[in-house]
């Protein structure tokens, strides 16, 4: 034997190509996946969003009210809409519907035209700090001149000091810490990872090693199988869920304000929608590594689309359409508020039925596509 | 449904893609008989035991195992067969006995434990139940794979050349066990590459290109091909073997030990080849043995598909 012989080096290296090229669906995939990541940070995400959803409630409506949402809509970063109780925008803000409530009092075009410093009131959905940084900074640089017209002329030529005051309450977050919108969006993360990924493999697995075979000539029914290869990773997604909530809570002074029963309801959902699919993606691959790379297409846009790295709001329209279909952007909706806001089964319905869906319409397909012959 | 034939098909054909694997086979076993089966690499064996056990679906044709139709009733024929793959299939993380409970759970056995043990005695497997599977040896393997097939004593047996790669005692003790079973009454079809097992069966198929082309018991077989064989003695036979594969008229030529075999279909251009090749040999017309016959079948048919 010598040291490193080329030819040899070279004749493994044809080999690798060779089979390379029998599986095209691995060429597909690094084809794909690439062209998705550069279509995804192109043109989907954008870390300084702007026109967020932002409810008003008004008591009276005056010119200066008019005033004041036209100045808002018009920085591009807030888009107006109107709310007629208090209790709406509550329930509105809880579920993420807006990110702001603009709140202004009974009095308040009386107290600008004579030249009082009225105060509004903005609360803002702070669970996300990045997702309203912007926002925020704009709001403030909304000064002095917003009413030069609309006050009595008398006053708008005396003073340079803004003649109201924007009082910004920094809801369910406030002092702003990014570990409170990361670590609660972790624990849907960290679940898809391990039942996703897992239970992809695990009937390639099977027919890679020659035990399919057996199994389909045995009498048991896809069911049976499909359930019984699931169930255990159910109790690995749970053990890991409660494992990352206490260490989130005591380590990372995470808040716990709403129902912890409910939420581990609602992963029970999140997690069956990852096996459905996990499955799926076993059925349809023919190897392990297939399914693997059928798991990460997937695992991909659930990073970028569903609002754990990137700010949801801050994404064009189409993306939010794809990124509401994901189980994810479901799961750390609910995660964020039921941890942080509080949030009850009222408020986490609108996320909980889509969950739900995509669960069984997948579930489906992964029974239809277990097949019972090896045609 | 009363019958006394245990696989019962005819005209099964499957193609994958466009190459046709099973064309028209018929074929009919009786109860508790042995039937081996027999064809070249890639002539259809696998893929007729897969149809039988409803592992695929003919594109045509039908018909009946154990009385079940196998394209509709491919779950009843699953509780009544055992299976056993031509590759090695059970979990190599699991133990002997954790393999075979496992199986015993599937078929619903009611005295699950018993059965496992039962079986594990039979197949001498008992020493090796806490073994893990992926640590036996070849002939372990299929001892253990012949115990799970069995484990739920099914009607029929479907072994795909079970007996590839395991040593000649292994083979024995494997085929003593089969005839055993098939003496109780179980149907056995058993695919397989070995003249010594063919000759073991009660009846031989052999099929070419997904056809079924001779069938019956070993001397049937061989009587059928119409193979006139002699046999030559003496010294120097293997280079004597050389020199006649190039001769007209010669099918084939196979050395035996201390034995050379001339098979051909014509008596009067193999009389004439071996009047040439008298020196110091001594030739006697023989029974074609059922090598003879296969080769002639191998060589007649091409290798299959």
């Amino acid at each position: 034997m010598t040291g490193f012989s080329f030819r040899r080096f070279l004749a493994m290296l044809r080999k690798e190509w060779i089979q390379m090229r029998r599986d095209p669906t691995t060429i597909a995939l690094t084809v794909a996946v690439p062209l998705l990541q550069l279509f995804l940070f192109g043109y989907a995400i954008n870390a300084n969003p702007r026109h967020l959803p932002t409810g008003v409630i008004s008591a009276e409506h005056s010119r200066y009210e008019r005033t004041l949402t036209t100045a808002l809509a018009n920085t591009g970063y807030f888009d107006i809409r109107s709310f007629a109780t208090e209790r709406e925008a509550e329930l509105a803000l809880a579920r993420g519907d807006v990110l702001f409530v603009l709140n202004i009092p009974p009095d308040f075009a009386r107290a600008l035209d004579r030249g009082e410093k009225p105060s509004v009131l903005m609360d803002a959905d702070a669970t996300d700090p990045t997702a309203i940084g912007y926002a925020t900074a704009a709001l403030a640089a909304l000064g002095a001149n917003v009413f030069s017209r609309d006050q009595p002329a008398i006053l708008g030529t005396q003073t340079t000091a803004p003649p109201f005051e924007i009082v910004l309450h920094a809801r369910y977050n406030p002092e702003q810490v990014t570990a409170l919108n990361i670590v609660p969006g972790l624990i849907g993360l960290i679940l898809t990872f391990s039942t996703l990924v897992i239970t992809a493999l695990s009937i390639t697995r099977e027919r890679e090693s020659g035990t399919m075979e057996n199994l389909l000539a045995m009498p048991v029914r896809p069911a049976e199988v499909m359930l019984g290869k699931i169930v255990p990773y159910v109790g690995l997604g749970y053990v890991q869920t409660l494992l990352i909530l206490t260490t989130s809570v005591v380590v990372f002074a995470i808040p716990v304000r709403g129902s912890v029963l409910l939420l581990l309801a609602a992963l029970g959902v999140f997690i069956a929608c990852n096996l459905a699919l996990g499955f799926t993606f076993s059925t349809l691959a023919r190897t392990q590594m297939q399914a693997q790379q059928m798991a990460q297409l997937a695992l991909l846009p659930s990073f970028m689309l569903s609002g754990f790295m990137f700010p949801f709001q801050g994404m064009p329209v189409w993306a939010r359409a794809i990124g509401e279909l994901m189980p994810l952007t479901h799961a750390l909706r609910i995660c964020r508020g039921l941890l942080l806001k509080g949030n009850g089964l009222t408020e986490i319905f609108p996320d909980l039925w889509p969950m739900a869906l995509f669960a069984a319409v997948v579930g489906v397909i992964a029974v239809r596509s277990y097949r019972e012959t090896l045609d | 449904m009363v019958t006394d034939l245990a696989i019962d098909v005819h005209d099964l054909s499957k193609s994958f893609g466009a190459r046709k694997v099973i064309d028209g086979l018929t074929l009919q076993v009786p109860k508790g008989e042995i039937c081996g089966f027999l064809g070249g690499n890639g002539s259809g064996k696998t893929t007729t035991i897969r149809l039988l056990c409803g592992l695929l679906k003919p594109d045509g044709g039908g018909g009946t195992c154990l009385g079940f139709d196998v394209i509709r009733e491919a779950v009843q024929i699953r509780q009544q067969i055992g299976y056993m793959t031509q590759r090695f299939s059970f979990y190599g993380d699991l133990t002997v006995a954790e393999n075979l409970e496992f199986v015993a759970r599937l078929y619903q056995m009611p005295q699950r434990d018993r059965a496992v043990r039962d079986v594990m005695q039979r197949m001498e497997l008992a020493d090796r139940a806490t073994q893990l599977t992926s640590q036996l040896s070849g002939g372990w393997k299929q001892r253990l794979a012949l115990a799970a097939c069995v484990l739920h004593a099914p009607q029929l047996l479907l072994l795909d050349e079970p007996t590839s790669g395991v040593d000649a005692k292994a083979r024995r003790e494997f085929w003593d066990m089969i005839t055993t079973m098939a003496a109780g009454g179980m149907t056995v079809l058993v695919s397989t590459h070995y003249m010594d097992e063919a000759e073991r069966c009660r009846r031989i198929v052999y099929l070419s290109g997904g056809r079924l082309i001779v069938q019956g018991t070993a001397d049937e077989v061989v009587r059928q091909t119409r193979l006139i064989t002699f046999e030559a003695t003496g010294p120097d036979i293997d280079r004597v073997a050389v020199a006649l594969r190039r001769e007209p008229g010669v099918e084939s030529v196979a050395v035996f030990g201390r034995a050379l075999h001339v098979a051909g279909m014509e008596r009067a251009a193999l009389e004439r080849v071996i009047e040439r090749y008298r020196g110091g040999l001594s030739w006697h017309e023989v029974e074609p043995r059922l090598d003879d016959a296969f080769i002639h079948l191998l060589r007649e048919q091409g290798s299959g598909g």
